[in-house]
């Protein structure tokens, strides 16, 4: 057993509202410069859709992330020697066109424009050559299902789905979407970190942030195609990698990372997990049916006496205990197996996990009225989706958080519809007693969890929702520089030349 | 006396300023050691232009440095004239492919607007030297015939003499200007390396061959006490 700590992250996606407010509060912060305009650390898209960068969950395109070779796991992209033969050009490698050229535009032109019949226009102007440019597509160019024709019918995780199925999702009355907020997964088994071969990306050991460094970055570019979720990103001008940072300075300074603090829909939590270091690998290598289950099973017990002793024998700090028994995603991933990582078959063992969304309530048009359909089936009221009609197919959920095992979705469904069942019962009273205690065994919990869950999900503080450990920077600095003082009153990274190019 | 200047003191002073600037450069800015890939913003003509290129570059280059480290070997490689023969042969179709892939990597910047905004000026500067350096390269093994010979009993005594200490210009200063000028263009280029984007050529990632696939880093790995 080697216990280490892990920052870890859930993002609720019955409440995300789509507003994007948590990719611009990241965008002010870290992407505003030449060469990262394009970049989105955060981004939303909406589901069913081909994503960003386009058709990014199609890994016989990008190869990224693992794969299982009879007994071996090994890099999708490709061995280690064929990274250094691909290095002058990698084949798997996504360009500026996958995700989208940046623009600006003309501004000035509206002020300057000389007096004539029409109206000056102000038209767009790219921000890598400078030129004018046509606009043919942008970051979430198909939010909402806009043009879903072209997107939402490209998306990979529809491959599995019976025609029926699809001509489901599309009928117009039951048309259906949620939003997918994605940032780094800061992954257990970091594929990124595996496919650099000058050893630029790192996690570390503390608290288990993975990095590029950006000294040590020398534009092989693998980075960006092993990972499987396209979250390593090129700075073309500076000829760097760059990824998301999970906002370390601010973790250090006590404050949760800028898109969970500014998250309007309250869908994001922040805490500390357990895990055991040595089953990395094997957990990895389990089938894929087998592969929710393991990664819950990796994460360990932090009331455990067993699992204190060791992570204290291995030199986790005491506070970092503290918090990995505070922590909201062990609660939401562990103790109530309601969140699950978003494509597991990547086997990278991604550290943010998602609440499945419940989507609204099943609709069909019949005798030419609105009416909801099915709602008796499981003897419950209109306003409660019962499982087995819900609108977004289970399959196509599975596809997304559990390599296709549908049983683990039922069990998370099971639940969230007990929770709402329970507390409709009691705030609304139209749910007898006998139904609600039913939705419970059904949902497999206790009243109490249920109200746990309940609380934790609508009504949690600030404090409840983030729980941010001390990351220590002071005996970081203590062992990398030797002295405190001259670093006091200092956060981040250190480094005082801007990140631009320069020779 | 110019041929002193030309062949001893240009050479020594050219591999100072590598040595020197280049590691001054990697010590002060190691940020700026990359590659600057550009294949993000365009990668259709790089896919024929950088592989080959590299490769055949590569090739050519380390039969230079074989024939000058161990001349022995490159004596007795070269002995028989069949296989003179498919030396030069082969490192005259590398130099081809070189100057080929060259040229459309050239051809790329100027073209694509987007490569050619994040071209700089030494970018320019080192296309244009390697491009003169790799056609007079290609000029002398198609008019200087048996040049896997000749090299042994030219260049190599006179960059060996170099290595000494004891610098010996004879075997050189005699030599047509082509082949003089391709000799110099090589030191040129090693004196342009460290202010250029060139330094990636010395951080290539062998290590990575022998490296575990996960990377953690520590401030200080806890020695484990149970
Ligand atoms: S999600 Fe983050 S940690 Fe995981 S492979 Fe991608 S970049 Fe690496
Ligand atoms: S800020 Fe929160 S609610 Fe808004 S899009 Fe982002 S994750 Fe969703």
């Amino acid at each position: 057993m080697d216990i280490r700590a892990q920052v870890s992250m859930v993002f609720h996606l019955d409440k995300c509202i789509g507003c994007h407010t948590c990719s611009v509060a990241c965008k002010n912060i870290w992407t505003d410069r030449e060469g990262t305009e394009y970049q989105w650390w955060n981004n939303v898209e909406t589901k069913p859709g081909t994503g960003y960068p386009t058709r990014w969950e199609d890994q016989e395109e990008y190869r990224g992330g693992w794969k299982l070779d009879g007994d071996d796991l090994k890099l999708n992209l490709q061995s280690k020697i064929g990274t250094l033969g691909n290095i002058f050009y990698n084949r798997r490698l996504p360009t500026i066109n996958d995700y989208y050229e940046p623009w600006t535009y003309d501004y000035d032109h509206l002020f300057t424009a000389p007096e004539g019949d029409d109206q000056p226009t102000a038209r767009p102007v790219s921000l890598i050559t400078g030129e004018f440019m046509e606009i043919e597509s942008g970051p979430n160019w198909d939010d909402d299902l806009g043009g879903s024709p072209v997107y939402a019918a490209n998306d990979p995780n529809l491959e599995g789905l019976s025609d029926e199925e699809r001509s489901q999702m599309e009928e117009i009355q039951r048309v259906v979407f949620f939003y997918l907020p994605r940032i780094c997964n800061h992954c257990l088994n970091p594929s990124c970190v595996a496919a650099c071969p000058a050893a630029a990306l790192q996690k570390r050991g503390e608290d288990g942030i993975v990095l590029v460094n950006q000294n040590q970055c020398r534009a092989w570019r693998m980075c960006i195609s092993g990972c499987p979720y396209k979250k390593v990103y090129y700075n073309w001008s500076s000829g760097k990698s760059e990824k998301c940072i999970l906002c370390f300075p601010r973790l250090e300074s006590g404050q949760p990372p800028a898109c969970f603090h500014s998250c309007v829909g309250r869908i994001r939590y922040l805490g500390v997990l357990l895990y055991d270091a040595d089953r990395i690998e094997e957990v990895a290598k389990s089938p894929d049916a087998d592969l929710v289950e393991a990664q819950r099973g990796i994460i360990q017990d932090p009331f455990d006496p067993d699992v204190i002793g060791s992570a204290r024998a291995g030199g986790v700090p005491e506070a970092m205990l503290t918090a990995a028994r505070q922590s909201p995603v062990y609660k939401f991933v562990k103790e109530w197996q309601l969140a699950l990582p978003l494509h597991p078959e990547f086997r990278t063992l991604p550290m943010l996990y998602y609440v499945p969304p419940m989507l609204p309530v099943l609709a069909k048009v019949r005798d030419g009225k609105y009416d909801v359909a099915d709602s008796d089936a499981e003897g419950l009221t209109p306003l409660l989706t019962s499982l087995e009609s819900a609108r977004m197919p289970l399959r196509y959920l599975a596809s997304l958080f559990s390599a296709g095992n549908e049983d683990v979705l039922t069990d998370v469904y099971r639940k969230l519809i007990a929770v709402r069942v329970y507390k409709r019962g009691e705030t609304v009273g139209d749910v007898t007693p006998e139904e609600a205690r039913e939705a419970l065994i059904m949902g497999n919990m206790t009243a109490g969890e249920a109200e746990a869950i309940f609380r934790l999900t609508a009504l949690p503080s600030v404090e409840e929702r983030f729980v941010v450990p001390p990351l220590g920077r002071e005996a970081a600095v203590e062992e990398q520089e030797g002295d405190t003082y001259t670093h006091k009153r200092e956060a981040g990274f250190g480094t005082r030349t801007g990140p631009a190019r320069r020779w | 006396m110019f041929d002193l200047v030309l062949f001893v003191a240009f050479p020594y002073l050219a591999v100072v300023t590598a040595v020197w600037a280049g590691i001054y450069r990697y010590r002060n800015d190691r940020f700026s050691y990359s590659s600057q890939s550009s294949q993000f913003l365009e990668n259709r003509l790089l896919s024929w232009g950088s592989a080959p290129w590299h490769y055949a570059i590569l090739l050519i280059l380390g039969a230079h440095l074989f024939a000058l480290v161990i001349p022995g070997v490159w004596g007795s490689l070269i002995s028989d004239p069949v296989r003179l023969d498919i030396l030069e042969v082969t490192g005259l179709a590398l130099a081809a492919t070189a100057l080929f892939a060259l040229g459309l990597l050239v051809y790329r910047r100027l073209t694509t607007p987007r490569v050619r905004a994040v071209t700089s000026r030494a970018d320019w500067l080192l296309l244009v030297l390697l491009l003169a350096q790799v056609a007079l390269g290609l000029w002398v093994s198609l008019f200087f015939r048996w040049g896997g010979d000749w090299y042994l009993h030219t260049a190599v005594p006179w960059m060996t003499s170099l290595a000494k200490f004891q610098p010996e210009i004879a075997t050189v200063t005699t030599l047509p200007w082509v082949v003089k000028l391709h000799m110099l263009g090589g030191f040129l280029l090693i004196a342009v390396f460290p202010f250029t984007r060139l330094v990636h050529a010395v951080i290539v990632p062998v290590t990575y061959l022998w490296r575990p696939h996960q990377v953690v880093t520590w401030n200080k790995r806890p020695t484990r006490t149970d």
